[in-house]
């Protein structure tokens, strides 16, 4: 056991002297193994900032959220199918707000998309969120500055209007907005309020929107427009059985018949996780390939180096077994050899993955991170290829003759 | 004296396609502790055979050898190596030295391999590197060394693992006649110290240290004898 230690200690310092001794073959010799771990961090990075930032975002969907709509959000077949489906209506949503056992809050949604005004500013095509009070219970608004809409004025669809944040810098600069007075589209609406920032969801920010009283948007934009209808689940563990309930009522108050095809869609943030999954693993599956695929090009390479190694240090090998190294001992010498080429091959890789996950995110609108097990998965399985392909070479060079060794030039 | 060496009816058969070789034809062998002896004969004669198997990296194709009353010729590889290890200490004609390692690590390879720890490695090894009068060069490669300094090396390297047995291959066969006669001076010393010597070599001048001569011929021992040293 000391014996070992001790060759450990020597055998690793060998290795080092060794790899020294050929920077560039070694770095060359590395490379397959640098790209194959590169490929597996960056893909990983990419995909888990993708994953935090498709968290983030769906969170701001709730877990515990329905919601009703004329399109399903997830579709592969026909668009006009979905189009021709009659729209939704504020009276279903009451409908479904006073039927509905399982609901904790039931609300209708309705947006319109305008462009904003005040004074010199302007901003185009800024969404419009109609809103109620029961909005405020599913989708947890916290307003920064000012107050959020009492009953009496969401009841009278007055003209005031909660903003978002972007909006609110984008229009006021440094400026005070409450109690101001700006433009939506033809109307005049006093702000009393400003969101606190919410993110973006879908590639959509919430920062950038307006938030007014339900009422304000049929009368100041038009009746004739469909709406969606928001369900918190009071138990989000009956989701299921929330749906099941939510999908009755909406066919009774549609008066569907049993032989009817359902003319709505059920929606939860659910469909998009799935959606989504699937494509990212895809990708994994495609990363993983390619890795494994330059690992064992880059293992092959080490092979081959390692063979060639052995053979120019044949003298050496035949002093240390003159000096009483055993085949064991030899057989170390080199898989740690190849080991250690193999894993700084790794930890370059894992550099090179760090800095380009910086890069990604700061260049691209990707959101990007190293995730820790990609460092330890590149890691373990440099290692592994150092070891495996460098049993071969390592068992040569240890059954090598001493004698011939020893008179090799 | 007690007997170091004892072989018997040694022989050595290489196969070389067809054909078989006999290197050693049955050598019978005796050689106690503190002697000095050289192994003489023309090219051919079978002394590197002979000098492999006693430096157990090889073993006889039949017949016995015992080393310190172990029977070397029934082991197996990694025994053999652990013989090599401690009891015998080699000194090469072209000295076989780690060309990348210091001198002061070339001398603690064999510590290396018998696994003692690097604090009491290196003390010894400085001993070593002290008894050839190197010690103002132990950091210097063997390229920055001259011939005669690095057989020294590997003279230290030798005897630093106290070995039953120094086996010299030619000790002097790559140097000029003055260095040689420096590290055969060395040799000297050391037998006078206590340690047995085996000197390979096909040189009088350099045979003559020793004060036993067996001269090899066609794979037989055609002459032991006993003389003074020199």
């Amino acid at each position: 056991m000391k014996t070992l230690l001790v060759s450990l200690r020597e055998n690793f310092m060998v290795a080092l002297r060794a790899l020294i001794q050929n920077k560039m073959r070694s770095v060359l010799t590395t490379l397959g193994i640098i790209i194959g771990v590169l490929t597996v961090v960056s893909v990983a990075s990419i995909i888990s900032g993708l994953n935090k930032g498709f968290s983030d975002q769906i969170s701001a969907l709730g877990s515990s959220t329905l919601y009703v709509s004329k399109y399903p959000w997830v579709f592969d077949d026909d668009w006009f199918k979905y189009r021709n489906r009659p729209d939704i209506t504020l009276r279903e949503a009451e409908y479904i707000a006073e039927h509905m056992q399982l609901a904790e809050a039931v609300s209708p949604a309705a947006s319109s998309r305008q462009n904003i005004k005040y004074r010199g500013n302007s901003l185009t095509g800024i969404g419009v969120a109609g809103i109620t009070m029961e909005s405020n219970q599913i989708e947890n608004f916290s307003v920064g500055q000012g107050r959020y809409f009492t009953a009496l004025e969401i009841e009278k669809s007055k003209n005031h209007v909660v903003i978002g944040y972007e909006v609110m810098e984008k229009l006021f600069g440094g400026r005070n907005p409450l109690g101001e007075r700006i433009r939506i589209g033809p109307v005049a609406y006093t702000v009393i309020g400003v969101m606190e920032k919410r993110g973006s969801i879908m590639g959509n920010s919430l920062d950038s929107e307006v938030y007014v009283p339900i009422g304000s948007i049929f009368r100041n934009y038009g009746f004739h427009r469909s709406v969606r209808i928001l369900v918190k689940v009071s138990d989000p563990e009956r989701m299921a059985e929330a749906k099941d309930e939510l999908h009755y009522l909406m066919r009774i108050s549609r008066g569907l018949k049993p032989q009817d095809e359902d003319d709505f869609s059920i929606n939860q943030q659910e469909v998009l996780t799935d959606l989504y999954n699937k494509l990212t693993s895809g990708l994994y599956t495609a990363a993983f390939g390619i890795g494994t695929l330059s690992l064992i090009v880059g293992g092959i390479g080490i092979m081959n180096i390692m063979l060639v190694s052995v053979a120019e240090r044949k003298r050496e090998i035949g002093i240390r077994k003159a000096m009483g190294a055993k085949r064991s001992t030899i057989t170390l010498q080199f898989i740690i050899e190849a080991i250690f080429i193999c894993t700084i091959g790794g930890v370059l890789a894992i550099l090179l993955g760090f800095g380009m996950s910086m890069l990604i995110d700061k260049v691209t609108p990707f959101p990007s991170s190293v995730p820790a097990w990609s460092v330890l998965m590149g890691l373990g399985f440099s290692t592994f290829i150092g070891l495996f392909f460098g049993i071969y070479p390592a068992r040569r060079a240890a059954k090598l003759d001493p004698i011939e060794c020893l008179h090799y030039e | 004296m007690n007997t170091l060496i004892e072989l018997n009816g040694v022989k050595k058969i290489y196969p070389i396609g067809k054909v078989e070789v006999h290197a050693l034809r049955g050598v019978n062998l005796s050689i106690r502790t503190k002697e000095y002896i050289s192994i003489m004969g023309p090219s051919g004669s079978g002394k590197s055979t002979l000098m492999n198997i006693i430096g157990c990296l090889d073993t006889p194709s039949a017949g016995s050898y015992l080393l310190e009353g172990t029977p070397v010729h029934e082991m197996v590889d990694n025994d053999l190596a652990e013989i090599r290890n401690r009891k015998i200490g080699f000194v090469f004609q072209t000295f076989n030295l780690l060309p990348r390692a210091t001198a002061l690590h070339n001398v603690e390879l064999p510590l290396i391999y018998s696994g003692i720890a690097a604090s009491k490695r290196r003390e010894l090894a400085e001993g070593a590197l002290e008894r050839v009068g190197l010690s103002d060069r132990k950091l210097h490669k063997p390229n920055e060394l001259s011939g005669g300094q690095r057989q020294r090396v590997a003279i230290a390297r030798a005897l630093v693992n106290k070995p039953s047995l120094i086996l010299a291959d030619e000790p002097t066969g790559n140097l000029d006649s003055k260095t040689g006669q420096e590290i055969m001076k060395i040799l000297d010393d050391l037998n006078r110290a206590g340690n047995t010597i085996i000197l390979v070599t096909h040189e009088k001048v350099i045979a003559e240290h020793a004060n036993r001569v067996v001269h090899l011929l066609d794979g037989n021992i055609a002459e032991d004898r006993k003389q003074e040293s020199a």
